[in-house]
C-alpha cells in the first residue's frame, strides 16, 4: 500500500501540489474576506438601529440554518441563470465568504456583548463619537476575546473549501477525485489528501489551541 | 515546534489508517445496515443471489436522457438501457418486473458493483482494457463515439478549435480522459454527473461538454438551443459490466443480448428511443 | 426564472421525498454520534490510558479533515480494503465518524468547566464518584453543552446535503435532477431547499435557545 501511495505521489504530485495552492489561496481569501463582511454584520447587530439590527440577525439566522452547499450552487449555477458568470474559483470564494462571515459576526458579537456597557458609556461621555467608540475602545478588546473562535473559522474555511471540488474548483479536493477515477487506487489517494489536509490543519489547531490558552492566562 | 507538527502528522497519516478500518468495521455492523441488501460478492453467483432475492438489482444513470433518466412527475426512470435491463431481468427472473433500478454515475458505477448494491452495471459504459481488469463486460449492445456539444452559435467545428478553450467533462468517463489525449491544449472541467455537467455548459460553465453522441443526443433533444460537432472521433462500444468471473450472468445477460437482436425487440427498442433503426455495420 | 413550474406538485413532493431521507440520515446519525461522542469524552475525562490517548489521536484527525474527504473515503475507499457499504449506511458512518469527533469535544470541555473545588468538596461530603458526576458535574455540564451541541445538530443536518457527490436522494441530489431540466429552475429549487433546511434549523435553535434559559 505504501508502494501504491508513493507511486501516485511521484506521478501526480504537480497536481496535489496545484490543488494544495488552489485551496490555500481560497481559505486565505475567503478569510480576509469573511473577517471584513462578518465585522460589518457585527456592528449591524449591535447597532443602536432597529432597521440594522433585524438585518444583521436576519443575515447571521438564514445563513447559518442553510447548507453551505446551497450557496456555492447558488452563486455557480443560480447567478448564471440571471446571467452574472462567475467563475468556480469566485463563485466558491463568495459562498465561502458569506457563509464563513455569519459565524464570525456571530463570534464578534458575542465577543464585543462581553465588554461592560460601562466602557461604551465612559468613551461617549468622554466625547468620542460611536464609531470612534467602538473602533478605539471596544473593538480591540473584543478582537482578543474572539481570536479563538476566528481560528476555529480558519480551520473550518480549510475544510469546507473541499466543497469546491463539487464545482470543478480545482483545489485539492477536486484534484484527488480526477486522479481516483483514473487509477482506480481510491483508499491511496485519499489517504494521500488526507495527509494534505492535515498538514494545513493541525499546525492550524495547535496554534489555535496555544493561543486559546496564552489568552485564557493573560 | 516545527519538529513537533511534523512527527505528529506522520502519528496521524499512520493512526489514520489503523483507525479508519477499525472503526468502519464497527460501523458497519450498525442497526443502519439492517435493510442492505446481502452483498453477493464474487464467491456466489449473482444470477443465484438475484433468484434467491425475488429482484434483479441493477445500476443505471438517473440523469442521462434517452438511456436513463429519472422523471419527478412519477418517479420513474426511462430510457434504452432501462428497457434492456427489463429484458435481462425478464430472462433470469422470468418477469420484467422484478428489478430494482438504482443511481448509478460513472465515477460510483464500479465500486457499487464490486461492492455488491448491484448486479450489473447498464449505464452507457464503454468497454475499455482499464475496466476490464475490474469488471467483465458482455457483448456490446450499443455503438457510440465521443462527440462534442456546444451551443448553436459556438464557432467551435471539431477538437481541432479547442485550444485555450474549456471543455466540461464528467468524473470517471472516458470522454474526460480521452480529450485530454485528443485536445491536450483544452481546459478539462470534470462535473460529477452529466446532469451537473449540462447545467454547466448551460450556465456558460465551459466553451463545449464533451461525451458519447448518445448522451449529447438526449441533450440536445431536451434544449434545442444546442448542436453537436466535431463527427465522433472515438469508437465508444456500450458494454454491459458484471463483478469479475461471474460467468453464469454473463452468460445469461450475452444470450438475451442475442436473443432481442435476432427477435427484432432490440430494433424496436432503439427505434423507440432514438427515432431511427440501428445502423447495420 | 419560472417560479410556477418550478414549483408545481411533482417537484416539491419530489422535494419533500428528499427531505424525509435528509430529516432520517441526521436522526439515526445525531443518535448515534451522540452516544458514541459521550463514550469518547468520559475516556477522555476520566484519563483512561493508552484508551484515552488514541481517543485523543482520532478525534484531532478527524476533526481537522474535511467531512466531504471523509464521505469519499468510507464509501469509495474502505471498500478496497474490506469494508462495504451501501449509499445509506455509507452516509451515516461517515456523518457519525465527523459529528461524534466533534461533539465528543463539546462534551469534554463543558465537563472540564466545572470547577476542581467543587468535585473536591461533593467527594469529601461523602458522595462516591457515580454520584458526583450524576449531582454535581453533569447537572452543570449538561446545561452549558446544550447550545454548541444543538448548534452541532443544526451543522450534521447541513451537513447531510455533501452526501449528494455519492448519490444519496437526499433533499439536494433532488433538488438537484429537478433543476438540471430547466436553467430558469435553479434559484427556485435553491430557494425552496434553502427554506426547508432554515424552518428544521431555526426551529430547532429556537428550542435551544429555550432549553438554556429555563435551567
Amino acid at each position: 500500500m505504501l508502494q501504491n501511495i508513493l507511486d501516485i505521489w511521484s506521478k501526480y504530485n504537480g497536481e496535489y501540489v496545484s490543488g494544495l495552492i488552489t485551496t490555500l489561496q481560497i481559505s486565505v481569501i475567503s478569510l480576509i474576506a469573511s473577517l471584513l463582511l462578518g465585522t460589518v454584520i457585527a456592528i449591524f447587530c449591535i447597532s443602536p438601529f432597529r432597521m440594522l439590527v433585524i438585518i444583521g440577525r436576519a443575515y447571521v439566522e438564514f445563513i447559518r440554518n442553510t447548507p453551505l452547499l446551497i450557496q456555492i450552487f447558488f452563486f455557480y449555477f443560480g447567478l448564471s441563470s440571471l446571467d452574472i458568470q462567475l467563475s468556480s474559483f469566485v463563485a466558491g470564494t463568495l459562498g465561502l465568504t458569506v457563509y464563513t462571515a455569519a459565524f464570525i459576526a456571530e463570534a464578534i458579537r458575542a465577543g464585543i456583548n462581553s465588554i461592560p456597557k460601562g466602557q461604551m458609556e465612559a468613551a461617549r461621555a468622554s466625547g468620542l463619537t460611536y464609531i470612534q467608540a467602538m473602533r478605539y475602545v471596544v473593538l480591540p478588546q473584543a478582537f482578543k476575546i474572539v481570536i479563538p473562535p476566528l481560528g476555529n473559522q480558519f480551520i473550518n474555511l480549510v475544510k469546507n473549501s473541499s466543497l469546491l471540488g463539487v464545482i470543478a474548483g480545482m483545489d485539492l479536493m477536486y484534484h484527488a477525485d480526477i486522479i481516483s477515477t483514473n487509477t482506480f487506487k481510491t483508499f491511496e489517494t485519499y489517504i494521500l489528501v488526507g495527509v494534505f489536509y492535515l498538514t494545513i490543519t493541525v499546525p492550524l489547531s495547535i496554534l489555535v489551541n496555544w493561543l486559546e490558552r496564552r489568552l485564557k492566562r493573560a | 515546534m516545527k519538529k513537533k507538527v511534523s512527527v505528529l502528522s506522520l502519528v496521524f497519516m499512520l493512526v489514520m489508517s489503523v483507525m479508519l478500518v477499525a472503526c468502519g468495521g464497527k460501523e458497519a455492523d450498525k442497526p443502519a445496515d439492517a435493510n442492505a441488501p446481502a452483498s453477493g460478492g464474487t464467491e456466489k453467483s449473482s444470477v443465484a443471489a438475484a433468484k434467491e432475492r425475488g429482484k434483479l438489482i441493477v445500476g443505471v444513470k438517473y440523469d442521462t436522457n434517452l438511456f436513463g433518466k429519472k422523471d419527478p412527475a412519477d418517479g420513474q426512470v426511462k430510457g434504452f438501457d432501462i428497457d434492456i435491463a427489463k429484458a435481462i431481468a425478464k430472462k433470469i427472473m422470468g418477469d420484467d418486473t422484478k428489478i430494482e433500478l438504482k443511481e448509478v454515475t460513472s465515477k460510483t458505477r464500479i465500486p457499487m458493483l464490486k461492492n455488491g448494491d448491484i448486479d450489473a452495471i447498464i449505464a452507457t459504459m464503454t468497454i475499455t482494457e482499464e475496466r476490464k481488469q475490474e469488471v467483465d463486460f458482455s457483448d456490446v449492445y450499443f455503438e457510440a463515439g465521443q462527440s462534442l456539444l456546444v451551443p448553436k452559435d459556438s464557432s467551435i467545428t471539431g477538437i481541432q478549435d479547442l485550444n485555450g478553450k474549456t471543455v466540461i467533462a464528467v468524473k470517471g468517463s472516458t470522454s474526460a480522459k480521452q480529450i485530454r489525449e485528443k485536445a491536450p491544449e483544452a481546459k478539462v472541467a470534470e462535473y460529477e454527473n452529466y446532469a451537473e455537467a449540462f447545467t454547466a455548459l448551460k450556465s456558460k460553465k465551459g466553451d463545449t461538454l464533451t461525451t458519447d453522441n448518445s448522451i449529447l443526443l438526449g441533450m440536445q433533444k431536451e434544449d434545442s438551443s444546442f448542436k453537436l460537432v466535431g463527427g465522433l472521433f472515438t469508437d465508444e462500444p456500450y458494454g454491459i459490466a458484471i463483478r469479475k468471473g461471474d460467468a453464469e450472468m454473463l452468460k445469461a445477460v450475452n444470450e438475451t443480448l442475442s436473443e432481442l437482436k435476432s427477435s427484432g425487440e432490440y430494433d424496436k427498442i432503439y427505434e423507440n428511443w432514438f427515432g431511427e433503426k440501428p445502423q447495420k455495420k | 426564472m419560472d417560479f410556477i413550474g418550478a414549483y408545481s406538485w411533482p417537484n416539491v413532493r419530489y422535494l419533500l421525498e428528499g427531505f424525509l431521507v435528509t430529516l432520517e440520515v441526521a436522526a439515526i446519525s445525531i443518535v448515534l454520534s451522540f452516544i458514541i461522542a459521550i463514550v469518547f469524552a468520559i475516556i477522555r475525562y476520566m484519563k483512561i490510558p493508552m484508551l484515552s490517548q488514541f481517543v485523543f489521536l482520532w478525534v484531532e484527525m478527524i476533526r481537522n479533515l474535511p467531512l466531504l474527504l471523509i464521505i469519499f473515503f468510507v464509501y469509495f475507499a474502505l471498500r478496497d480494503v474490506g469494508i462495504k457499504m451501501e449509499i445509506f449506511s455509507a452516509a451515516i458512518a461517515a456523518l457519525t465518524i465527523f459529528e461524534s469527533a466533534m461533539i465528543s469535544e463539546i462534551i469534554r470541555s463543558g465537563l472540564m468547566s466545572v470547577d476542581k473545588g467543587q468535585i473536591e468538596a461533593a467527594r469529601a461530603s461523602g458522595l462516591n464518584y457515580g454520584q458526583t458526576l450524576r449531582y454535581i458535574i453533569l447537572p452543570q455540564a449538561l446545561r452549558r453543552m446544550v447550545p454548541p451541541i444543538v448548534s452541532q445538530f443544526i451543522s450534521l443536518l447541513k451537513d447531510t446535503s455533501l452526501a449528494i457527490i455519492i448519490s444519496l436522494p437526499e433533499l439536494m441530489h433532488n433538488g438537484q435532477v429537478i433543476y438540471n431540466s430547466k436553467s430558469t429552475y435553479i434559484i427556485p429549487v435553491l430557494l425552496l431547499i434553502a427554506i426547508m433546511y432554515f424552518v428544521v434549523n431555526y426551529a430547532l435553535s429556537i428550542v435551544a435557545r429555550r432549553l438554556e434559559h429555563s435551567r
